[in-house]
């Protein structure tokens, strides 16, 4: 059974319908990539699985239907979502972003030690564990964006367009520790990107989005030699 | 100099009561971006509560105790049922939400307790402290009464987990949620936290100016002149600027203006820091992108 | 206007010319008050209801016109009729200076701005260095103008048949202005602020002229006002007088003309009503009314009415209000915001 499971998933902003009917599943431990152009619909796919904009289509998550819940109660079952601008929490301190990516969490212990995990990965955030978010560069932004998700031991790890306006050695470096999480903790990540080339490259399988609809998909490396793919989005 | 030390202290008196208010106010503004106008009479609802109490034998401290808890509740309720259907509403239609139940707790309160003037007890004793002649044992308590609710405040959102969960939902509802936290309910908590500062505000206020149901009209005005000239997000300036509101208003009225209009200086503070600087001395400028 | 609306319209003003002759002196008082607060009501709305400008302190500019026209009468011999233009012009004046450093203040701080003007007027009324003129906390005393010519008519009845004409001329000249060019500019602005910017609209002096007029309308019915009453005293002046306006424009029907009318017929005659029940009981009543009439009835009486004629399959010809886009919208946040 996937962990994830999206059948006819459209949604509407106000009067404007973005989506048309995504279907599209994510086997559990795996890193699936959603690709398409911008104003694609991807975005608006990761929104509605958490509930963040109107929708209508059946979402399945580790077997029970999420669709139509709050986003506080899909966080609550271990979908962390990191969306796109980062939403970080400029006016508090980085450790205080951290703190409140654990909010939902109980085992206070395992926090603590999570939190140790996350300076491991990314000891740029440790240096700057006290200074305000929003004086981070942006690469940091982005590590502690993906650091304050991970906070939570998520199932799933919703990442929205990570690679936006960063360079591609941080681009790589963020990119690789995800390989890692995924390898070690047995996250879930579903991504959402427009660089097309290294989301194929991270992935395990691909969806290709266009206005609202999946029109491909497959393996990562079938993805990568579709003709159509090539030319449209990985430019040769 | 006798008598500027007086007014002084006495302001800075007042001047902590109008920064508790004011600090309600930052309060309920730091999270939806709404002037509470009800605040006054939310406190004024609540010291009449603690007045039943009081008169019905229970001790002060019990009352005050009773009176800050019913109070929190009070706010929440307030929250949840009647301002919750407006949050995303315009702004005239929240302006009249507010105005509406300024009224109508000013009215329900006149109708169960008369418009007749009430005297409010002090616990503080009244013989002033050290036999000094510059400020009364009530003036002081209500001073240190003010600093340690602000102090309890800072700590709570500073050190505590749903401090931080409050601060994140105001600064960023969107990612509150995506971190799970209630944004909802974190406003409910403003409101009952801002409601439980109120009403000690109008418990110390009460013996100074007696009970009435229009008693805290003019120290909603103060307030939020305070809250301007602080910054209306900045909890700490909302406490600098009650204090400095508090004395300004005694040593002008005393001095300079008479204490006729010191209503009037609320009214200059207001607009002028609206017209020069609107973010006050601590707020955070706005911009706004077209 | 279609000829059924003239004739309705027609038929509306016969029985409201006859009325004085029906009823006592003291009912004919109670309507001319009603007329005096539509009028300022329209005041109140032009500002707040076309061009979503929150005044709160509109009790002020009442309160202002009533003391130019005690003071002219008592102090100047002024007659009667002379007064109001005086009030008029003066509440522009100072509308339209208040509304100048307004320009730069939005929505709440707009909102804070007139609400502590309101707030603060009665002690500014009292200050005794103007109590020459103003008369202090007793106030001032004047009388009601004699029917002229030796008309048959007491003075309550005369006073109401002038009251009648001011307001239809005031009535008037709104409606003419605010079904124009005018009108469209003022809630271009309120809707949408930047783009009227963008369209040339130049918004600063029409956000400051608006507060002026608005002032000037309210001023003159609070001269109109002093004059039935025959006494302003200026504890009656306080903030609860502008919240009493903002409860007539509310339930009678934001941006609407015919909603002044319905707001000042509920604010002269619920509180008649309520008082029987306790003193207190009108501002709980008109507390309430605030709170439900935005979750329920957010376009006030005006709104449903319209609603009730839609319904009924009969076109909405309005005698005097806009169509359905210069009501504002109170249940969505517009973009402008």
């Amino acid at each position: 059974m996937a962990l994830l499971d999206v059948k006819g998933l459209r949604a509407a902003y106000g009067t404007t319908r973005v989506l048309h009917g995504i279907d599209f599943s994510l086997e559990e431990g795996s890193i699936t990539a959603l690709l398409g152009a911008n104003g694609a619909g991807k975005t608006t796919t990761l929104r509605a699985l958490c509930g963040m904009v109107d929708t209508q289509g059946e979402v399945t998550f580790a077997g029970s239907r999420i669709d139509g819940k709050a986003t506080e109660d899909v966080v609550r079952l271990g979908i962390a979502h990191v969306p796109d601008g980062r939403g970080t929490f400029v006016n508090l301190s980085t450790e205080e972003n951290l703190r409140l990516g654990a909010y939902v969490r109980k085992d206070r212990k395992a926090v603590e030690e999570d939190f140790e995990r996350i300076y491991g990965y990314f000891p740029r955030l440790k240096e700057r564990r006290h200074q305000q978010a929003g004086t981070l560069s942006g690469g940091e932004q982005q590590m502690l964006a993906v650091s304050r998700a991970l906070m939570l031991r998520p199932r799933l790890l919703l990442l929205d367009e990570p690679s936006f306006g960063l360079a591609p050695l941080i681009v790589r470096e963020i990119f690789g520790i995800m390989r890692t999480i995924n390898r070690t903790e047995k996250t879930s990540i579903l991504l959402v990107e427009q660089n097309a080339a290294m989301a194929l490259d991270l992935a395990d399988r691909a969806y290709v989005v266009e206005t609202g609809r999946v029109v491909l998909s497959g393996s990562a490396d079938e993805i990568k030699q579709d003709e159509a793919v090539r030319r449209s989005y990985l430019g040769y | 100099m006798d008598a500027l030390l007086q007014q002084v202290f006495a302001g800075l008196a007042t001047g902590g009561i109008y920064a508790s208010v004011a600090l309600a106010l930052v309060m309920i503004y730091q999270a939806t971006h709404h002037l509470n106008f009800a605040q006054g009479e939310m406190a004024m609802f609540s010291t009449y509560l603690a007045w039943t109490m009081i008169n019905a034998g229970f001790g002060y401290w019990t009352a005050f105790l009773l009176t800050v808890g019913l109070s929190f509740v009070l706010g929440v309720v307030i929250e949840r049922v009647i301002i919750r259907p407006v949050e995303n509403a315009p702004v005239l239609s929240v302006v009249v939400v507010f105005i509406g139940l300024l009224v109508i707790l000013n009215s329900v309160t006149g109708w169960i307790y008369t418009y007749t003037i009430k005297t409010f007890p002090s616990p503080f004793p009244t013989a002033p402290l050290f036999g000094n002649k510059f400020v009364s044992s009530h003036q002081i308590g209500a001073i240190g009464i003010t600093l340690v609710v602000l102090l309890l405040l800072f700590a709570f959102f500073r050190f505590t987990p749903l401090g931080l969960a409050m601060r994140a939902a105001a600064q960023n509802p969107v990612s509150a949620k995506l971190v799970g936290i209630r944004v909802g309910w974190m406003l409910a908590l403003g409101w009952g936290l801002a409601a439980a500062i109120g009403s000690i505000a109008g418990m110390m206020v009460a013996p100074i100016v007696f009970l009435d149901p229009n008693m805290m009209a003019g120290i909603l005005l103060y307030a939020f002149a305070a809250a301007l000239v602080g910054g209306v997000d900045s909890p700490g300036g909302a406490v600098f600027g009650g204090f400095l509101v508090g004395v300004l208003e005694n040593v002008l009225g005393a001095f300079v203006i008479g204490n006729e209009l010191k209503l009037a200086v609320a009214l200059v503070l207001i607009i002028g820091v609206l017209v020069v600087k609107p973010s006050g001395f601590f707020g955070k400028v706005n911009v706004s992108r077209v | 206007m279609s000829k059924r609306n003239l004739i309705l319209f027609a038929l509306l003003l016969l029985i409201v010319c006859a009325l004085p002759f029906l009823v006592s002196n003291y009912r004919t008082f109670q309507f001319t008050l009603v007329l005096v607060y539509a009028i300022a009501l329209l005041g109140l709305n032009l500002l707040t209801g076309y061009n979503g400008q929150i005044s709160l302190g509109h009790g002020a500019f009442y309160a202002i016109g009533a003391y130019t026209a005690a003071i002219l009468m008592d102090k100047f011999g002024f007659p009667y009729w002379a007064t109001l233009p005086v009030a008029g012009l003066v509440c522009l004046v100072v509308g339209f200076l208040f509304g100048l450093p307004a320009l730069r203040l939005d929505g709440i701080y707009l909102a804070l701005a007139t609400f502590a003007l309101g707030v603060s007027m009665p002690q500014l009324l009292k200050y005794h260095h103007l109590e020459k003129w103003t008369g202090g906390v007793q106030g001032i005393v004047i009388t009601k103008p004699d029917a002229p010519f030796g008309l048959p008519l007491s003075p309550d009845q005369w006073l109401y048949f002038f009251t009648l004409v001011v307001m239809l001329v005031m009535f008037l000249f709104a409606w003419n202005l605010l079904r124009g060019r005018i009108g469209r500019a003022l809630v271009a602005i309120r809707d949408h602020h930047v783009a009227a910017q963008a369209m040339g609209v130049n918004t600063a002096i029409y956000k400051s002229l608006t507060f002026g007029v608005s002032a000037l309308y309210t001023g003159v019915a609070g001269a109109l006002g002093a004059i039935a009453i025959q006494f302003v005293a200026p504890d009656s002046f306080n903030i609860f007088l502008s919240i009493t306006f903002l409860v007539g424009i509310v339930i009678g029907g934001l941006a609407s003309i015919p909603g002044a009318i319905y707001g000042a017929i509920f604010i002269q005659f619920i509180p008649n009503i309520a008082d029987e029940l306790s003193k207190a009981a009108p501002w709980a009543i008109f507390g309430i009314f605030l709170i439900g009439f935005v979750y329920a009835m957010p376009f006030g009486i005006n709104g449903a009415i319209r609603m009730l004629l839609m319904r009924f399959g009969r076109k909405a010809q309005h005698a005097g209000s806009g169509s359905a886009v210069t009501e504002p919208s109170l249940k969505s946040k517009e973009a402008s915001q």
